[in-house]
């Protein structure tokens, strides 16, 4: 009750908006930048990739057996296509086979986090607000779940409703609402007991206001940290289902089937079918990673210079 | 400490109880038990035989009581593919998955406890950020993949290690063990290194912070001004203090790598349980997949207990605690 005369303070001059701040303090790790910058970069492949590749990988009318497992920097003997980083048994260009793979990667992983930030925050802040047996019966769900590895409880989902894109997704929601919810819950413990909350329980506003207009915003500074290392999370743990053979279906490849496909050539000395899609796996979730290292650094108030 | 153990003891039961009927409604509701349960190559007549056998037309309850009664007594149904107990094919691999947890564990604590103690005491030189940014990798680098780059370089590139199966085995106790025999050992070097590389660098990250958090304080003052070794302060007194939370993480972690072995399973053809339940759910072999989940479930009830009663013995606060 003590620590309120900094918020009370008035609004910084207008040159110093919080996201203006953000954007500087954020700037300080190079790193951080080149990271921000190639994660801008893969979005936008993924998303103009139907438009940029250099072939359609899964147009049959363009693919030619005679060109399967021919090694990077080689041509087409029938198009004279250029494939920068070779071709894999059925004779699609790599490069626009790791594009698109991207795209299934790169929608299932934010899609699935999306849609359990949503969830998992929700459920954070009701039981943050409600307390009592609401609180204790979400926490205890939230903890049996966290004591269970990832990989298992969505090998157990999977294993029931068998592979697809959409039951893909819905495994990592199930895995990932609990640390949203966990996040969520301990922001709003903290936020409920700030004074601008007293403040609006005394203009008698709505709950639902209460909790999703004013508290919400100020519980988001984490909730987008842990967003951002899920998204990185939930791209590995779909390649690694995928790779399994329990994840996307084979119409629908993303980087894990990609390199799985290419996992039984590789004895045979021809890596690239599985070691370019690999890079293009790595380098997305090692940026998605570090921007989130270097927000969590930003954003976490203890942290504060 | 006994009302403790007695109340940990109902909850770890309650949990096991409330996983045998999240699994009875993924198989029989979600799924159609009747495709699950009966083999696809049996014809109509058979098939109602089967579902008045299984009990199939009962209430959902006494199938669930059915279900239940029968894991009691280890009944959790044969293998269409193997025609055998489920159970008796998981005991089977058990072993192979085990060993493989264990040496990761081994490899985990031998080689990041080291580097965490480098790292720590000299958090500011070139070794020390090495180690540092290398753990990063260690976290995020998809286990699989890592495991196909292991593949490539060892045992296709330079082709020193073997890259697949279990290699030659020697029997102990009624089991056959890999680490008995040098081939078999050679066999597991790679996917016990890949498994355990998460946990290196875990581990490497909590010595790391156990010796910054515990070299200010008094204790350790005390002891150089008492004249006591450098390395002795470090490796008796400081390394005491560290490896309590190392021991609940490791521990905790023990039912992840038995977890995480599936995919070191599948990349490397380690025929331990996490490649009998991905076999298993290609072909639809469901009562194996049922027994797997049981008995995965049961084993991480059963580490989360003991990791809860070692605390307790290791954290003399903890027991002090539960004592008032």
């Amino acid at each position: 009750m003590s620590a309120t005369s900094q918020e009370a303070a008035p609004m910084p001059p207008k040159q110093e908006t919080p996201f203006r701040r953000f954007i500087s303090e954020y700037s300080e790790s190079p790193v951080a930048v080149v990271s921000f910058i190639v994660v801008v970069l893969i979005v936008a492949i993924a998303l103009l990739a139907p438009w940029i590749s250099p072939q359609d990988p899964y147009d049959l009318a363009q693919l030619d057996i005679m060109d399967g497992r021919q090694p990077p920097g080689s041509r087409s003997m029938e198009t004279g296509l250029f494939f920068w980083l070779g071709t894999d048994d059925q004779g699609r260009d790599m490069l626009s086979g790791i594009m698109y793979g991207l795209r299934i990667s790169l929608g299932v992983g934010v899609g699935s986090a999306v849609i359990a930030c949503i969830i998992g925050s929700a459920l954070g802040l009701i039981a943050a607000f409600a307390g009592g047996k609401v609180d204790t019966g979400i926490m205890r769900l939230v903890d049996l779940q966290l004591s269970f590895p990832a990989i298992l409880v969505a090998l157990m989902i999977l294993a029931f409703l068998g592979k697809g894109v959409m039951n893909v997704m819905l495994a990592l929601v199930i895995v990932e609402w609990a640390r949203f919810a966990r996040t969520a819950r301990s922001a709003a413990l903290v936020e409920a007991r700030r004074e601008y909350m007293e403040a609006a329980k005394c203009l008698a506003l709505p709950q639902w206001r209460l909790v999703f207009r004013h508290m919400l915003p100020n519980c988001m500074p984490p909730i987008i940290v842990i967003f951002t290392i899920l998204v990185a999370r939930s791209i590995t743990l779909e390649a690694t289902l995928s790779f399994l053979g329990l994840g996307v279906p084979i119409t629908e490849p993303s980087l894990g089937l990609l390199i799985a496909n290419g996992y039984q050539y590789m004895l045979s000395g021809k890596y690239w079918i599985s070691f370019y899609p690999g890079i293009a796996l790595l380098v997305t979730i090692m940026a998605i990673n570090l921007v989130g290292d270097q927000m969590r650094d930003v954003l976490n108030p203890r942290l504060k210079r | 400490m006994t009302t403790w153990m007695l109340r940990r003891l109902i909850q770890a039961a309650f949990v096991m109880l409330v996983m045998t009927v999240i699994v009875f409604i993924g198989v029989n509701v979600i799924g159609d038990p009747v495709e699950i349960l009966i083999s696809p190559e049996a014809d109509q007549a058979e098939r109602a035989r089967a579902v008045a056998a299984l009990g199939l037309d009962k209430p959902l309850w006494e199938q669930y009581w059915r279900f239940l009664s029968g894991a009691l007594q280890g009944d959790l149904g044969r293998s269409f593919v193997f025609n055998e107990p489920a159970l008796k094919l998981i005991a089977q691999r058990m072993p192979a998955t085990l060993e493989l947890a264990i040496t990761a564990v081994l490899l985990s604590v031998i080689i990041g406890i080291p580097l965490g103690l480098y790292a720590g005491l000299k958090p500011n030189s070139i070794g020390g950020r090495i180690i540092m940014g290398g753990s990063i990798l260690g976290f995020s680098l998809p286990t699989f993949w890592v495991g196909l780059m292991l593949i490539m370089v060892f045992a296709v590139q330079l082709g020193w290690l073997p890259s697949t199966g279990r290699g030659p085995t020697r029997e102990l106790f009624g089991v056959h063990w890999s680490f008995l025999t040098w081939d078999g050992l050679r066999h597991m070097a790679l996917p016990a290194l890949n498994l355990a590389l998460g946990n290196i660098a875990l581990v490497l990250r909590l010595t790391r912070a156990g010796v910054r958090e515990n070299l200010p304080m008094d204790y350790v003052k005390f002891a150089r001004a008492k004249g006591i070794s450098p390395n002795r302060v470090v490796f008796v007194h400081v390394l005491k203090n560290i490896l309590i939370p190392i021991v609940t993480v490791v521990g905790l972690e023990i039912g992840g790598l038995i977890a995480f072995a599936v995919v070191t399973e599948s990349v490397f053809a380690w025929p331990g349980m996490g490649k009998l339940i991905i076999d298993s759910i290609n072909v639809l072999d469901r009562p194996v997949i049922v027994a797997y989940l049981m008995m995965i479930v049961l084993l991480f009830v059963v580490i989360n207990l003991i990791v809860d009663l070692l605390y307790t013995v290791l954290d003399p606060r903890v027991r002090l605690e539960t004592k008032e």
